[in-house]
């Protein structure tokens, strides 16, 4: 079956920000790639050669079926499978904010890849904001989960992520913040629902 | 129990093969039969063969069953037929018999025409190495240029990885099963534990067993037994057996009193039974052989470089004699060489057998991947 890019662009605007930072023809690795929808999407739209990594079990089975490669593996872990520098991008799209060894991770990114891609939602968010406020954990659009049954343990907002980077001496190349289909470009860490970040080692 | 997707009945065939084939031994056998079953159907474009490799104790019956025993049903039938994962209505399957094996490939049980007598001891050592010798060749007898598919569990994937490594042009997709790159010291003494007790029966006569009417019964049920305690896991056995008493209470004797100790006398029985001891040692020395690595500086993925395939390689949680940790390694040198791979760790319960288990789970990796498979 022949997939829509098309259609896929309209319908994730978040793919289509990543895509734009990616090469053709580059090697790319996805963590927490899900059911591969992402890798699938620029494999199709850009040629590029990739694998995801995936802890959950269902994922692996629809990535198999979506016809990309997965590596089953846990991202708590690191990234001891791979080689340092053998990837042109290395992806972590909503991830960060679920996972333990935020930093970690990060630095991981680095080594295996020349270049970091991170997607997360911007705790930052006036509507966040707002409930916390008025004395509740935000519940979102992109914040989907009770306080009690949420993934997300590690969030945070656009300073925070820029401190962390300045702090590992990491170079931001560019930075992306949506709400919804919409660039955000003024006031980001308050307007901005999810933000992209392109990074490299600072050296 | 009736299977409906079953292949149903089915034949074994043969080729004679009587070009030398020179062994990685240094030896040379001068000619050879191999037994292999195929079902479903060769396609005009010669594009859908799919070869499965066995395990130790395997064979070519892989699916389906035999119509003077249909209570022989393949070793592999709940993963082989029309509908099932690997699927007989889109793949052209090939199972073969190992040369050195004794379910009627030549081996040591054979006769060996220059002397009239069976080979026993005489019957080369061989290894994965010239199994891929002999896939290809069968491959070169259907007419197939590249197999869709090479799958195989334990040595079976070990077989499976050498024929993409020995033959990359022959091979679209492999998969690799519960398998390693090569074997670690723990297992390589299994193994050397089992051909001891084999060997020291004196019944074995130096392999020529034959001739004096015997066979090594003890050795072999022995080296069955330990083989089988390795293949299972501590959890899958403390659920099945127990401490569970045959009888309800303490014999204080050696008789049978627990039911694992019946259960692995059975197990032990019935492979002395159906089992050559030469092909045993043959089979577990082809294990301890298989590394690919050891020709390049102990490096996987320098020896991976050559191989073109591209790979899904499976583990079970609960495999402790072919440990996810040894797939990883199999998966790392793939990687290293950007080859397309998949690899999944799935859950399981039951060791190293869990490959040939029937798993919802797992069935539906081996499904999805073949599906993807173009022919």
């Amino acid at each position: 079956m022949a997939k829509q890019p098309s259609s896929l662009t309209l319908l994730r605007p978040d793919f289509a920000i990543i895509a734009s930072w990616i090469q053709p023809g580059s090697k790319v690795l996805d963590l927490g790639c899900g059911d591969g929808t992402l890798l699938g999407y620029l494999q199709d739209t850009l040629g590029v050669h990739g694998y995801g990594v995936e802890i959950d079990d269902a994922n692996i089975l629809a990535c198999l079926n979506n016809g990309v490669n997965v590596i089953q593996s846990d991202l708590e872990s690191g990234l001891s499978g791979f080689e340092s520098n053998s990837f042109d991008y290395v992806i972590l799209s909503q991830t960060l904010q679920a996972m333990r060894h935020t930093e970690d991770i990060i630095k991981e990114i680095l080594r295996v890849g020349k270049e970091g891609i991170v997607t997360f939602p911007n705790f930052g968010h006036w509507k966040n904001r707002l409930q916390v406020l008025f004395g509740h954990m935000p519940v979102s659009q992109t914040l989907p989960y009770e306080w009690f049954d949420t993934p997300n343990i590690h969030l945070c907002t656009l300073n925070d992520f820029e401190q962390l980077c300045h702090r590992h001496g990491i170079h931001i190349i560019e930075r992306r913040v949506m709400n919804g289909s919409q660039h955000i470009t003024i006031a980001p860490n308050l307007f901005g629902m999810l933000a992209f970040y392109r990074f490299t080692c600072g050296k | 129990m009736h299977d409906s997707e079953s292949i149903g009945i089915v034949t074994p065939q043969r080729f004679y093969f009587d070009t030398p084939l020179s062994l990685e031994s240094g030896a040379i056998l001068d000619s050879y039969e191999q037994v292999y079953e195929t079902y479903g159907e060769l396609n005009a474009a010669k594009s859908n063969a799919v070869l499965i490799c066995h395990a130790l104790s395997g064979n070519h019956h892989v699916a389906g069953v035999y119509a003077d025993n249909p209570k022989n049903v393949g070793w592999w039938n709940n993963m082989i037929g029309p509908g099932k994962p690997i699927d007989t209505r889109k793949f052209f399957v090939i199972g073969v018999n190992n040369i050195g094996g004794c379910h009627g490939s030549t081996g040591p049980a054979s006769i060996n025409k220059k002397t009239g007598k069976h080979y026993g001891a005489d019957f080369p050592v061989v290894t994965t190495i010239d199994w891929a010798q002999t896939y290809v060749r069968l491959a070169d007898k259907f007419g197939i240029d590249e197999f869709a598919a090479v799958v195989g569990g334990s040595l079976g994937g070990m077989s499976a990885m050498q024929l993409a490594l020995d033959a990359p042009e022959k091979v679209r997709h492999a998969i690799v099963i519960a398998a390693a790159a090569k074997l670690t010291a723990q297992n390589i003494a299994f193994n050397d534990v089992a051909r001891q007790a084999i060997i020291t029966d004196p019944d074995f006569h130096g392999g020529d067993f034959y001739s004096h009417g015997t066979i090594p019964r003890r050795g072999l049920r022995l080296a069955r037994m330990l083989g089988h305690i390795t293949y299972l896991s501590n959890d899958s056995m403390a659920e099945k057996f127990g401490r569970e008493l045959r009888s309800g209470s303490l014999s204080f004797n050696f008789d049978i009193e627990f039911q694992i100790e019946s259960y692995l006398r059975y197990q032990g029985d019935k492979f002395a039974d159906q089992f050559d001891a030469n092909s045993y040692l043959l089979m577990t020395k082809a294990l301890d052989y298989f590394d690919p690595a050891r020709d390049y500086d102990d490096d996987l993925s320098a020896a991976f470089h050559r191989a073109k395939a591209n790979f899904l390689v499976l583990s079970f949680s609960s495999d402790w004699r072919f440990s996810p940790e040894r797939s990883r390694s199999i998966v790392k040198a793939l990687l290293d060489n950007k080859l397309n791979v998949s690899y999944a760790e799935i859950p399981s319960r039951h060791g190293h057998d869990s490959f040939l288990m029937k798993d919802e789970h797992y069935h539906q990796l081996v499904r999805a991947y073949m599906n993807k498979i173009e022919t």
